[in-house]
């Protein structure tokens, strides 16, 4: 598959998603460096999101199954203001963990959006519409980057995306310590004897 | 055309004599503060990207503040303390707050001034969102995730985009019976959580000025709530003096250009303010606190970096003096000077710990206590069904612990009404 498609199985949901609930705070205390405790960061993904809210339309699925640290759903469908409140990296982090390739939102808290990016744990796109209601939870979705389009493949309906623009660059480094070595800005691996 | 404060700020910043909103810069950082939080994963980042005896790019520029989870006997959030230990000593850097030991301070955000690491026409970033809260003296200052601030660590530098600057203009004077945190509640009501994503938010006019840097930093503080990148307050004496009292690096003030262009422009009359509450479980769901008064509630919170400073605590003991607390009632200062000034500052012969104590409110130690929820045993935290008055700075779902608590946004003033009545109460009932 094209690097610049993402399918899979869509979780949902609204607008105003904070990063509380992305990953609660008395989760914050895990070392994301050591693999075992990492994997908490995926079991939790998601987990303060109240009830009624998770997996819209109906709500009330679980974002991660009982006793396992990966979610079925790569991709998020949100609305507006996805990723609000603190600066916490553990929540585009916790995402990744989890096995999140693509969220899709209106719009995006701005530090979210830069910890997505500069980290390189996964692609935030934008949707130039408010989106998230024309999606259920478990429909099955399809992103294509080069058209900057997403298709809701059991309903058959298309939206459109907004271009990446000058995140881009930095997205398809791989993040900003890789994108800052490929301008030469800083050493490259070897050199600094990582 | 001119150019705003945070424009000049990250123009100098980046070696250029102009920039425009939406440009991208690469600029160079005055001061990276970070916490027990987010500080070991960007450590960990740090010696990751940069090897494992990677300098820092400056000792005395990094500055270390554990405030989150200290009073607490959770394993794991005693080891975060211990980790910036070992990088504090291992990197040399002595701008460190150690829990435990008397350079404790507290919550960062407040620290951060106490301690004259904010000054006119710097750059700040910390690895926590409401670092924007030292826009209030004049510099650009935001919150940044851990990967960013591990680049700064080993180069000092960072990349951001030029934001466009939303004037917010407070007109008249500034009522007894009102606070900053009324002000920026009325602007998050009018504009929504999201009405200044990306974008600089400047405090200006008459009742902005007349206030205090305590309360400068109020409104600066909750800019994030609103989506903002930064918050802004053009530098005044009020200003230098609280920095000049704290620090003698020399730093450079820096006003709008008079031709400078605003993106919008908000004028309110302060005078027809009232006292505001936001409402579960959104910070802008603001209402007069008046047509609340049949709201219940169990608790009331008084702390955090944007309700736990000295100006609070008077804005509290105002009305709490000689009246007993209706229902449970937390007193958290932010840090630890403002803990020592509830034994100091007096109203009438009576100190502000005795006003609480008299009152029958629980008083905690500096830190952000049960602002962010935090481990199970944190003092304060909502860990049922309670319905609290917070003077915190957020109200989403879970952000106090339990995800069935249900947390009201408002003033100091507002929040000791409510303690005394057990029922979310206008301070002008107390205030005649
Ligand atoms: S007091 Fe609350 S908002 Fe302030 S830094 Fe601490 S947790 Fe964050």
């Amino acid at each position: 598959m094209s690097q610049n498609r993402i399918t899979g199985k869509v979780y949902v949901v609204g607008d105003n998603v904070d990063t509380d609930q992305i990953i609660p705070a008395k989760h914050l205390v895990y070392d994301t460096h050591s693999p075992e405790e990492r994997k908490l960061y995926g079991k939790y993904a998601m987990s303060g999101v109240p009830e009624e809210k998770s997996g819209l339309p109906e709500g009330g699925v679980k974002f991660i199954k009982e006793g396992t640290f990966e979610s079925e759903f790569p991709i998020i469908v949100g609305g507006k203001n996805f990723g609000c409140g603190s600066s916490r990296e553990h929540a585009p982090l916790a995402l990744q963990v989890a096995g999140v390739k693509a969220v899709v939102a209106q719009t995006y808290a701005r530090i979210f959006y830069r910890n997505s990016v500069d980290g390189g744990f996964l692609k935030p796109l934008e949707s130039v519409e408010n989106i998230f209601k024309s999606f259920s939870t478990g429909d099955h979705v399809e992103i294509d980057l080069d058209a900057n389009k997403i298709t809701n493949k059991t309903s058959g309906k298309s939206f459109e995306l907004r271009p990446l623009g000058d995140a881009a660059d930095i997205i398809n480094a791989g993040g900003l310590f890789a994108y800052a070595r490929k301008i030469g800005m800083i050493k490259s691996k070897a050199e600094a004897n990582v | 055309m001119g150019m705003t404060i945070t424009e000049k700020i990250l123009a100098g910043h980046s070696g250029k004599d102009r920039v425009v909103p939406g440009e991208n810069v690469w600029i160079d950082v005055d001061v990276l503060m970070t916490h027990d939080v987010t500080g070991p994963g960007t450590i960990s980042i740090f010696r990751k990207e940069f090897g494992k005896d990677a300098r820092i790019w400056d000792r005395n520029k990094v500055v270390v503040i554990p405030d989150h989870y200290i009073f607490t006997e959770d394993q794991h959030a005693k080891r975060n303390v211990v980790f910036l230990r070992d990088f504090v000593k291992d990197q040399q850097i002595e701008n460190f707050y150690d829990v435990g030991t008397p350079d404790y301070k507290g919550v960062c955000h407040v620290a951060l001034p106490e301690e004259g690491y904010t000054r006119p026409g710097d750059v700040l970033f910390g690895t926590d969102s409401h670092t924007c809260t030292a826009g209030a003296f004049g510099e650009f200052a935001t919150g940044i995730g851990n990967t960013d601030a591990a680049f700064i660590l080993g180069t000092g530098k960072l990349w951001v985009k030029v934001p466009q600057t939303m004037r917010f203009v407070f007109n008249g004077k500034m009522p007894d019976y009102l606070m900053a945190k009324d002000l920026i509640l009325r602007i998050i009501g009018d504009i929504g959580v999201d009405g200044a994503s990306y974008a600089a938010m400047e405090f200006a006019g008459e009742a902005v000025y007349s206030l205090n840097i305590e309360e400068r930093m109020t409104l600066c503080n909750m800019v994030i709530e609103a989506g903002g990148k930064n918050g802004i307050i053009a530098p005044d004496n009020e200003t230098e003096k609280y920095v000049k009292a704290r620090t003698n690096k020399p730093y450079k003030p820096v006003q709008n250009d008079p031709d400078a262009e605003f993106a919008s422009e908000l004028k309110y009359d302060t005078a027809k303010i009232v006292p505001l509450v936001a409402k579960p479980h959104s910070p802008e769901n603001v209402e007069a606190a008046e047509r609340l008064s049949d709201v219940k509630v169990d608790r009331v919170y008084i702390g955090s970096c944007t309700g736990g400073k000295l100006t609070d605590f008077k804005a509290a003991a105002k009305i709490l003096n000689g009246r007993k607390t209706a229902v449970d009632t937390f007193i958290v200062p932010a840090t630890t000077d403002v803990e020592k000034g509830l034994e100091k500052e007096k109203i009438g012969s009576k100190t502000l710990l005795q006003i609480f104590k008299e009152a029958g409110t629980r008083i905690g130690h500096a830190s952000c206590g049960a602002c962010l929820g935090g481990p199970e045993d944190t003092f304060g935290r909502i860990n049922g069904e309670e319905i609290c008055v917070s003077t915190t700075n957020r109200n989403f779902p879970g952000r106090m612990g339990s995800k069935k608590g249900q947390v009201y946004l408002a003033s100091p003033l507002t929040a000791a009404a409510t303690a005394l009545t057990g029922k979310i109460t206008d301070p002008r009932k107390f205030l005649a």
